[in-house]
């Protein structure tokens, strides 16, 4: 029972005779790697009886015990009959619960799918997806009906924490990004406009680009960074440590209680901070247009009231409330997407933000595509 | 003494040496002058009421956590002030089993299990792999477990794995943390027996904290009773049945602990049949 208590020094070493062999020295997982080696490429005798002499083995550790008990199979395997002497009773004991676990212990093997069958399965999921994910909506959408009808049921609580991390605390990142992006177009096309002599035409660059595309546009990315993925790491977190379950036990429906608030949070949210990315877009392209093009500020916003309706505006604006919603139900979809697995909650957040990143994108063509056709 | 210096210790040395330990979280004393040895080959337990400091005190022995002073020896070194790569050679000689497994969930219990292998030894891809289906199969663990997510697992395969990869490199002492709850009892008998294979078998020293009766009866050689930041008692469970401390004896004689001490008597004279 007693093992070296000492810190092993000392290596485990095999010497091969006629119809012997000894091991000796210490065989612990430590020591063990030059001797598996040696194994490899050892010649054993022709002899049909082989005798382990293990008298002088010191230490005996189960990587030790399993390599002897590995090379003794495979040389009984070879038609060899082996006979062990000198063991330890301590270690004895130990070979044969290797020996027994041994039985147990061979792993079957794991077949890797097919291609075809691999093909197969990537279509099922992903038609799976598809169907969870409407799914998914259409649960949200009845609460939701189902809440506005009853509007004692509305949470208002969780609502307003929502606009406060998803709206007021983006207000700086929202800010200065659409501050730069008003900047860098103006700075852009500042050449152009010169060349023509166009300069007031400013407005009309920086004005429409940022109203109609850019601001809702890029609130909606930086959102969908910034929330969507918060999202889905929040509930996917509840699911691994089961409050997701706990709730439903309570009787509290998780969509009522975590869907809800956020989307109706980030609908009333985004549009805001749409509205406040178009001031401070057009404020970069004022500045940059005063210091470039020498068109004052009083001329920037006389053009920009000419220059963008009330129509181009409200298109922009209209479409952040979408964006909210791709965004806040595409986040809570892929938390709940996680099953049990720290690792399945990074995958289904980055799955939550890839997603709905493009799917903001994908809306925002049709809406031009829309626009275009209804002539607005 | 360096690092890489074994270091030498008769038989009779303790593995761990607590010396006058004083741990505090902000005002809150959690030990308040803690002695404590554990011998080789022994299965020492911690008890005490839940938040007594049974874990903070394993923690701070795993040197997961600073105590305000005192000294800890484990196999006869200083580990207090070490820091991570001093107390290299330390963690590749023990093996810890946390409470909820704390297993890697993005790898398979096999991986789990042959990742420490990897990490501490020169050994073949090959061997680690059947090295690492050994131990499965060591903790009483089905073969196809080994291909299994601890995600997929339930909560006592799920601690045997852990206990898999806890003895991976064959450590000299192994820390249980709470081995058995949560489990139901034919599982957490599995585990009593498990624990005293294991040490017989390897002759490790284990040193575990816990809650349940029945494992303290069966398995723990000695056992400290933890509670108002001191050590109340310490001793054979017989022994501490016998003291007079009120918090032992509410401890081993509530209701439950009658049953499992009446249980333990009978198990222990069918034990000895075997």
């Amino acid at each position: 029972m007693k093992r070296a208590t000492i810190s092993d020094q000392g290596t485990a070493r095999l010497v091969i005779e006629t119809d012997r062999a000894f091991c000796s020295g210490v065989w612990t997982t430590r020591g063990i790697a030059p001797l598996e080696q040696q194994l490899e490429l050892a010649a054993w005798p022709d002899s049909e009886e082989l005798l382990f002499d293990c008298s002088a083995l010191s230490a005996l550790d189960t990587t030790g015990a399993w390599l002897l008990h590995r090379t003794i199979r495979t040389l009984e395997q070879r038609g060899r009959r082996v006979t062990i002497t000198g063991l330890r009773p301590e270690f004895s004991a130990l070979m044969q619960l290797i020996a027994s676990s041994a039985m147990a212990s061979k792993p079957p093997p794991q077949v890797p799918p097919n291609f075809v069958t691999r093909v197969g399965l990537q279509a099922w999921h992903g038609l799976q997806g598809l169907h969870d994910m409407l799914a998914f909506i259409g649960e949200t959408a009845i609460i939701l009906l189902r809440s506005l009808i009853q509007p004692r049921r509305i949470r208002w609580r969780p609502i307003l924490h929502n606009l406060q991390s998803a709206g007021f605390e983006a207000l700086p990142i929202v800010g200065l990004l659409s501050f730069l992006m008003g900047l860098v177009i103006a700075y852009q096309g500042a050449d152009q406009l010169q060349r023509f002599g166009a300069n007031v035409f400013i407005a009309d660059l920086v004005g429409l680009s940022m109203l109609r595309e850019l601001s809702p546009l890029m609130t909606a990315i930086i959102v969908a960074g910034r929330s969507g993925s918060a999202y889905a790491a929040q509930i996917g977190t509840m699911k691994v440590t089961e409050e997701i379950d706990a709730l439903r036990t309570i009787g509290v429906g998780p969509t009522e209680l975590l869907v809800l608030p956020k989307l109706l949070a980030l609908v009333i949210a985004l549009p805001l901070l749409t509205i406040y990315a178009d001031i401070t877009g057009i404020l970069g392209g004022m500045i940059m247009a005063n210091s470039k093009l020498d068109v004052g500020f009083d001329v920037f916003l006389d053009r920009l009231g000419d220059a963008v309706s009330l129509s181009s505006f409200l298109t922009g604006i209209g479409k952040a409330p979408v964006f909210a919603a791709i965004i806040a139900l595409v986040g809570c979809y892929q938390g709940f997407k996680v099953t049990g697995s720290a690792d399945s909650v990074g995958r289904q957040t980055t799955v939550s933000v890839v997603q709905s990143i493009f799917l903001v994108i994908l809306a925002d063509a049709l809406f031009s595509i829309a626009f275009n056709w209804l002539k607005i | 003494m360096s690092a890489a210096t074994p270091i030498s210790l008769s038989p009779n040395d303790p593995v761990i040496d607590v010396r006058n330990l004083h741990t505090r979280f902000g005002l809150n004393v959690v030990h308040d002058d803690i002695s404590l040895s554990v011998h080789p080959g022994e299965i020492f337990a911690l008890v005490g009421g839940s938040g007594c400091g049974k874990s903070t005190l394993l923690r701070t022995i795993l040197l997961l956590q600073q105590p305000a002073s005192g000294s800890i020896r484990v196999f006869g070194r200083e580990v207090l002030g070490l820091n991570d790569e001093q107390a290299l050679p330390m963690r590749r000689r023990w093996g810890v089993m946390f409470e909820r497994g704390a297993l890697f969930s993005a790898l398979t219990v096999t991986e789990n299990v042959s990742m420490v292998l990897r990490e501490h030894t020169a050994l073949s891809a090959d061997l680690i792999a059947e090295v690492a289906a050994l131990k499965i199969a060591l903790t009483g663990l089905p073969p196809d477990a080994g291909n299994k997510y601890p995600s997929e697992l339930s909560g006592g395969m799920r601690k045997r794995a852990a206990l898999a990869r806890a003895i991976a490199l064959d450590p000299e002492l192994l820390f249980l943390d709470e081995p058995t709850a949560g489990l139901d009892p034919l599982s957490a008998s599995g585990i009593d027996e498990l624990v005293q294979s294991l040490r017989d078998a390897l002759g490790l020293t284990i040193m575990l904290v816990t809650h349940d009766l029945d494992l303290l009866w069966r398995v723990a050689d000695r056992v400290a009773v933890l509670g108002e930041g001191h050590i109340l008692g310490m001793g054979t469970m017989t022994e501490l049945s016998q003291m007079d401390h009120p918090i032992i004896r509410e401890y081993f004689y509530g209701p439950r602990g009658r049953a499992a001490s009446v249980q333990a008597g009978e198990a222990s004279k069918t034990w000895k049949k075997k």
